[in-house]
This record gives C-alpha cells, sequence and structure tokens, in this order.
C-alpha cells in the first residue's frame, strides 16, 4: 500500500494545492473539482450523454417539444425538440474548444507583438500602443460581433463557427496580453541581463524571446484564467445575440438560453435555460476560483507565509481590479510608468 | 527639482489637453476599423437585398446610393458627413441614424439611470459591510455574492428574474418600456421627451406612471445588480486598503470615533479609484447594454444595434458603433479631469 501514500504527489498540480492554506486551498480544490467535471464532460460527452446534441428523435420516435424532465429526458427537452441533458454535456465540448482556441491564439498574437513592440519601441510601438488601446476601451462584446460577422457571416457550420467565435474573442485578449507583455518587457529591458546579452553579440531576436520573453511571462497564467472565463462569457453572450454556432452545428449555451427566454420562459418552462445557464455560472465560477489562487501563488510579491493568505487575496484583487483599470486604461503616455498589471475581466463582454 | 516645475495650473492644464488630443485618434481609429470591418463583408443593399433582386437590379441599386466607387472615397465621404453629423439614413427601416440615436439612446439613458441606482443602493452599502466584517461572515457571504454575480451571465439572470417574477409569481411584465395602453396613451399626449418615464409624469396619469415603473424594476436589477457586484469589489478592497493607510492610524490615534474615521478619513479617500472604474462602467452600459435590452426587449441602443447587426444594416451599425465610442471617449476623459482635479498626483 506504499504506492498509495505516495500517489497524491505525482498527481498534476500537487505542489500548487501544497503551496495554498486555508480558504485559499479550498477556492483552488473547488475551481479545480469544477473544471475537472467540466473537461470530463467536453472530453467524453458522447459517453455520458444518452443522445447526442442534435438528435431529436429516438427509434423513429420523436422526442417531442418542450417535455419537463423525465426519467428518458433527465433535463428535459427544448422547443426544438433536443434534450437538454445532451446539449448541456455537449456545450461543454464547444467551450473547451473556443477557449482553448482563442486563448492560444491571443497568446501567440499578443505576446509576439507585445515582446517585439517594448524592446524595439519607437515609431512601431506608438502605433499598436494608439491602435490597441482604442480597441480595449471599445465595448468588447460589441467588437467580437463584428469580427464574428467579418469571420463567418454570423453563424455557420461547427468548426467554422468554433473558429469565428475564437478569433472573435481573440480580438478582444489581443490587446489585454499585448499591454501586459510590453509593459513587462519595458522594465526588463534595462536589466543587466539584457545588456549583458546585447555585449555578447545577441541579436535582438534572440534577446527579446530567448532572454526577456521568459522573464516577463509570469502574469501570463493569471491573464489566461481570467481570459478563459471571460471566453466562456462572451462565446454565450455571441450565441445569446444570435452570432454564434447553428445549433445543428454544436451545442452552445447561449444559444439554448436565447431560445428559451424568447419561447420558454412565458409559458414558465424553467429546464431549458435553467440548466445551460447553471452550467455557465459553474464553469465561470470553478475558472475564476483558480484564477484568484494562482495569482496568490505565482506571484511572489503578493505571497506571505500561512495565515496570512487572507491579507494576500485582497492584494491580489486589488491589484486586479484598481490597478489594471485606473492606471492602464489612461493615456498611452502614462503607460510606461506602470509596470505591468494583469486587466481585470470587470467589463464583463457586455459592456455590461 | 521643485524649481524646475511648472505650476500646478498650467501642468493640469497641458494634461488634461494631451488628453483631449488623444481623444482624436481614439475615435477616428474605431470608426475607421467598424468601417472597413463592415466593408469587406460587403456592401449594405447585397446585405440586405440579396437574393431577392436580380444582380442586375442590384448594381442599380449599388450605383445608385454609391456602393460601387472605390472604398477609399466612400471612407472619406463618411468620415467627411460624419464630421459634419452627418450619420446616413438606416436602410432596414429608412430611419435617420439621428433619430434613432435619440430615441433609442433615451430609453438606454432610462434604464442606465434606473441600473445605476439600483448598483448605488445595493453596491455601496455591501461594499462598506464587507471591508468592516472582514473575512467574518458577511464579508465571506458578500464577496460570494459578488463571485456569483461576476460569473453569471446578465441574460441568464435575466431569464430567471422572468421565471420567478414575471411566469411564477405574475407580479412584473416580463418585458418591453410599457403596456401597449400607456405606450398609446403617451403617444397621443405628443412631444415626447423620449424618457418614457418624463411622459408617464408629464400625463399626470398615476397609472401610466406605475405602468412604466413595473416595466423598468427587472431589467435594472438585473443589469444593476451586475454593476452592483463589480461596485462591491471595488469599494471593498479600497477601502481595507485605506483603512491602513498611517493617515487613518493617525486619526484614530488623535481621538476620532471609528465611525468616523471609516466614513469621513477612509471612505473619501477610497473613492477616489472606484469613481474611475464605476464611469467606465457607467459609459460601457451607456454604450449599449446589448445583452440586458435584449433579454427584456428594452428598445435602447444596444436592442436597435443588435437587431441592425443582423439584418446586416451597416449603416445603422456604424452610425451607432460610433456614437457609442464618442461616448466612451468622452466619458473617459472627463473621468481624467475628474481625477486630475481631486487627485494632484495623476497630473504629469
Amino acid at each position: 500500500m506504499a504506492w498509495l501514500s505516495k500517489l497524491p504527489a505525482r498527481l498534476p498540480g500537487y505542489r500548487l494545492v501544497k503551496s495554498t492554506h486555508g480558504l485559499q486551498r479550498v477556492m483552488l480544490l473547488v475551481g479545480g473539482g469544477l473544471i475537472a467535471v467540466f473537461v470530463i464532460a467536453a472530453l467524453g460527452a458522447q459517453w455520458i450523454s444518452p443522445y447526442d446534441f442534435d438528435q431529436t428523435r429516438y427509434g423513429g420516435v420523436p422526442f417531442g417539444t418542450q417535455q419537463p424532465p423525465s426519467a428518458d429526458h433527465w433535463f428535459g427537452t427544448t422547443v426544438g425538440g433536443y434534450d437538454v441533458f445532451a446539449r448541456v454535456v455537449y456545450g461543454a465540448r464547444t467551450a473547451v474548444m473556443v477557449v482553448l482556441a482563442s486563448v492560444a491564439a491571443s497568446i501567440v498574437l499578443g505576446v509576439s507583438t507585445g515582446v517585439v513592440s517594448g524592446y524595439l519601441g519607437g515609431w512601431l510601438d506608438r502605433l499598436l500602443v494608439l491602435v490597441t488601446d482604442a480597441l480595449y476601451a471599445f465595448p468588447s462584446l460589441l467588437m467580437a460581433i463584428i469580427v464574428s460577422i467579418v469571420v463567418s457571416g454570423g453563424s455557420s457550420n461547427a468548426s467554422g463557427g468554433i473558429i469565428s467565435a475564437a478569433l472573435a474573442i481573440t480580438v478582444i485578449f489581443v490587446p489585454q496580453y499585448f499591454r501586459v507583455v510590453r509593459n513587462a518587457t519595458i522594465s526588463a529591458k534595462t536589466e543587466p541581463y539584457v545588456d549583458a546579452a546585447r555585449v555578447a553579440g545577441s541579436k535582438s531576436g534572440r534577446i527579446m524571446f530567448g532572454h526577456v520573453l521568459p522573464n516577463v511571462s509570469q502574469t501570463i497564467p493569471v491573464l489566461i484564467t481570467l481570459n478563459a472565463s471571460e471566453a466562456i462569457l462572451t462565446l454565450a453572450s455571441l450565441g445569446f445575440l444570435g452570432f454564434g454556432i447553428e445549433p445543428t452545428s454544436a451545442a452552445e449555451w447561449g444559444y439554448d438560453l436565447n431560445k428559451a427566454t424568447t419561447s420558454d420562459v412565458a409559458n414558465g418552462i424553467w429546464w431549458t435555460g435553467v440548466f445551460p445557464g447553471l452550467a455557465i455560472v459553474l464553469v465561470v465560477t470553478g475558472v475564476t476560483l483558480i484564477g484568484e489562487s494562482l495569482n496568490d501563488v505565482l506571484n511572489p510579491l503578493l505571497r506571505t507565509r500561512g495565515g496570512a493568505t487572507a491579507t494576500t487575496a485582497d492584494e491580489a484583487e486589488l491589484v486586479q481590479v484598481v490597478m489594471s483599470e485606473v492606471s492602464d486604461r489612461r493615456a498611452p503616455v502614462e503607460r510606461d510608468r506602470t509596470a505591468s498589471a494583469a486587466p481585470a475581466a470587470s467589463d464583463k463582454g457586455e459592456a455590461p | 527639482m521643485r524649481s524646475k516645475q511648472l505650476p500646478s495650473s498650467v501642468a493640469l492644464l497641458r494634461y488634461l489637453g494631451l488628453r483631449l488630443v488623444l481623444l482624436i485618434p481614439t475615435v477616428w481609429i474605431l470608426v475607421t476599423v467598424v468601417f472597413f470591418f463592415m466593408r469587406v463583408i460587403g456592401d449594405p443593399i447585397t446585405a440586405a437585398l440579396g437574393g431577392r433582386l436580380s444582380p442586375a437590379q442590384l448594381a442599380e441599386r449599388k450605383a445608385e446610393a454609391g456602393y460601387d466607387r472605390p472604398v477609399w472615397v466612400q471612407y472619406f465621404e463618411y468620415l467627411g458627413n460624419v464630421l459634419r453629423g452627418d450619420f446616413g439614413t438606416t436602410n432596414k427601416d429608412h430611419r435617420a441614424i439621428s433619430e434613432v440615436l435619440l430615441t433609442n439612446g433615451a430609453a438606454t439613458v432610462e434604464l442606465v439611470f434606473w441600473a445605476v441606482l439600483v448598483a448605488f443602493v445595493v453596491g455601496i452599502p455591501l461594499g462598506r459591510l464587507a471591508a468592516r466584517y472582514h473575512d467574518r461572515l458577511p464579508d465571506v457571504t458578500i464577496r460570494t455574492f459578488s463571485v456569483l454575480v461576476y460569473a453569471a451571465p446578465v441574460f441568464f439572470i435575466g431569464l430567471l428574474a422572468k421565471l420567478l417574477f414575471s411566469s411564477a409569481l405574475g407580479w412584473l411584465p416580463s418585458s418591453g418600456r410599457a403596456s401597449t395602453g400607456t405606450r398609446l396613451e403617451l403617444g397621443r399626449q405628443g412631444g415626447s421627451s423620449h424618457f418614457m418615464i418624463v411622459d408617464a409624469i408629464r400625463s399626470g396619469d398615476g397609472a401610466a406612471i406605475i405602468d412604466v415603473l413595473r416595466h423598468a424594476v427587472l431589467p435594472a436589477l438585473t443589469l444593476g445588480l451586475l454593476t452592483a457586484g463589480i461596485f462591491i469589489r471595488l469599494i471593498r478592497i479600497n477601502l481595507l486598503e485605506t483603512v491602513r493607510a498611517d493617515y487613518v492610524t493617525a486619526a484614530r490615534a488623535r481621538g476620532v470615533t471609528e465611525r468616523k474615521v471609516v466614513s469621513k478619513h477612509a471612505f473619501r479617500n477610497a473613492l477616489i479609484p472606484v469613481v474611475t472604474v464605476m464611469g467606465m462602467q457607467i459609459a460601457l452600459m451607456l454604450g449599449g447594454a446589448i445583452l440586458t435590452e435584449t433579454t427584456f426587449e428594452w428598445d435602447g441602443l444596444g436592442y436597435q444595434l443588435s437587431q441592425y447587426l443582423l439584418a446586416r444594416d451597416f449603416v445603422a451599425v456604424q452610425g451607432i458603433v460610433t456614437a457609442i465610442a464618442l461616448v466612451i471617449a468622452v466619458t473617459s476623459f472627463l473621468i481624467d479631469v475628474i481625477n486630475a482635479l481631486v487627485d494632484p498626483r495623476v497630473r504629469y
């Protein structure tokens, strides 16, 4: 049985959990649990769900529309005759794909332009700052809608819809990564190791991506968790407004909520809206909890010894909410002075 | 060093002047981005009437509207029109954009007014309460509330509110700004201010006022609670921060009562960063609370914008988006003015 006691140490995230205390650890574990359920649903949708997301009949017999929850249909059926449980489970898969695609694309685009812009400076830097600032000042959901129309004409098949949703969300995120990485680069490029590399004859490209990049990337994990929750909310908002993915191409929670709002709520039919809505709330809560604890654990400036975690949580929140929104939003000339701060996710896509 | 500094009033003016000048590229970039994005998809005529007309008819219509000219010509013409304040006419229903902005904008302002009221009434006391009972039960409860409010999409909260208060209990209407009877009655009155509540009060009809107010309750609560969640976080964290500041300790040491320390010394200073974020939140809401308005079919700018987007009415979209960009840019400028006046550290 000795291997059993060693097992936890081999699980991913074990050291992360170990480095937290009290409330912080509870937040991390609850968040992790929610995300685990979400990922399992996404990966195993075809085994978990008894039906397909676009299935409306079984053995030639239609499910019936707007059926209340029953043994056959745990969460009932929708106005279109789909099984709500199947759509909730498959919706997790759509959400995971969009989150992964949008976060990956934003990191690649935002981080590379941020490092280059911050390191090289000059007119390119000024121009990029001006453009990203303008984009950032604009209601993000509106930008996402416009981009999704440009990419796919508003709605389309599964892969096209997922790609256009992911791209629309990417456009919102790139300015955030750009800003954080650029600011960190500006303060990092005066460090002695950069001078040393330059003296040793390294090319700019190597300095930027070999030396500066590893040193400015600590804030990125926190930003990823913030963005993952924002991505899920934006995807759902796009679907809700009718700019998302076709219901026959993929299950998407926002679309189902739209249908529930327009056709079911007035008749007191609750199951078509409540279940996809709860799915969104639980996933976003999970990601947010992980983000808050990661922020404390990964940022050494905020880390204190056990017991004082409550204060560090507050400070982390302060850094997130205030620093970014207050100081980062100002004119670009001032921007250089604010070192780095993760933009808060408080604007939430809907220009609230 | 000190002698080299400019007199503070000159520094302030310089700072504000710079901010004002920077407004122009911000708005211009957004207008440009939206214009070219819209043109990438095609022209408004094909988008609106494609499939219903023959290609020849389409081409004729396009030439009539000038959409067959080079995109640069159209772009500069559009910029010129916008500078003169002429946003054009919608394709979908032939309304002047300025009229859309006025009537639907008024609806949005009305909604935002109620929502901000809710956000203040709920957010500020709860934020103070959470800070006061730091890490004890009230704090944990209030923080959980604000995380949940953040995690729930506004249209889901709206759906739950409709299910409970409208479908199940039947207390409140589920959508729209007023019932048809009231709308017709207020329409007959003439000289509309576009603010339904103002019109209702002007009519002096108690039933109309109550009807309009009842319609506003659910949208205002939904949008207001979401905003309150943000306010709670902000106020709590800033209050906790300022309570630890030296001047607060000094005030305590001089024997100022705890009540006064919090309300006079700490709270006021905690408000400085809060004002900034609140201002931006309000500006974003004015820019169209698209989701809330769509959920409740509230005929505001956001709802109209999403309808025009679905109809691919690009003239309307461009006009509304430009107006939104202006509102946000101007608000953010005003916030900076207030900040610079209140907090000398902001001036450079």
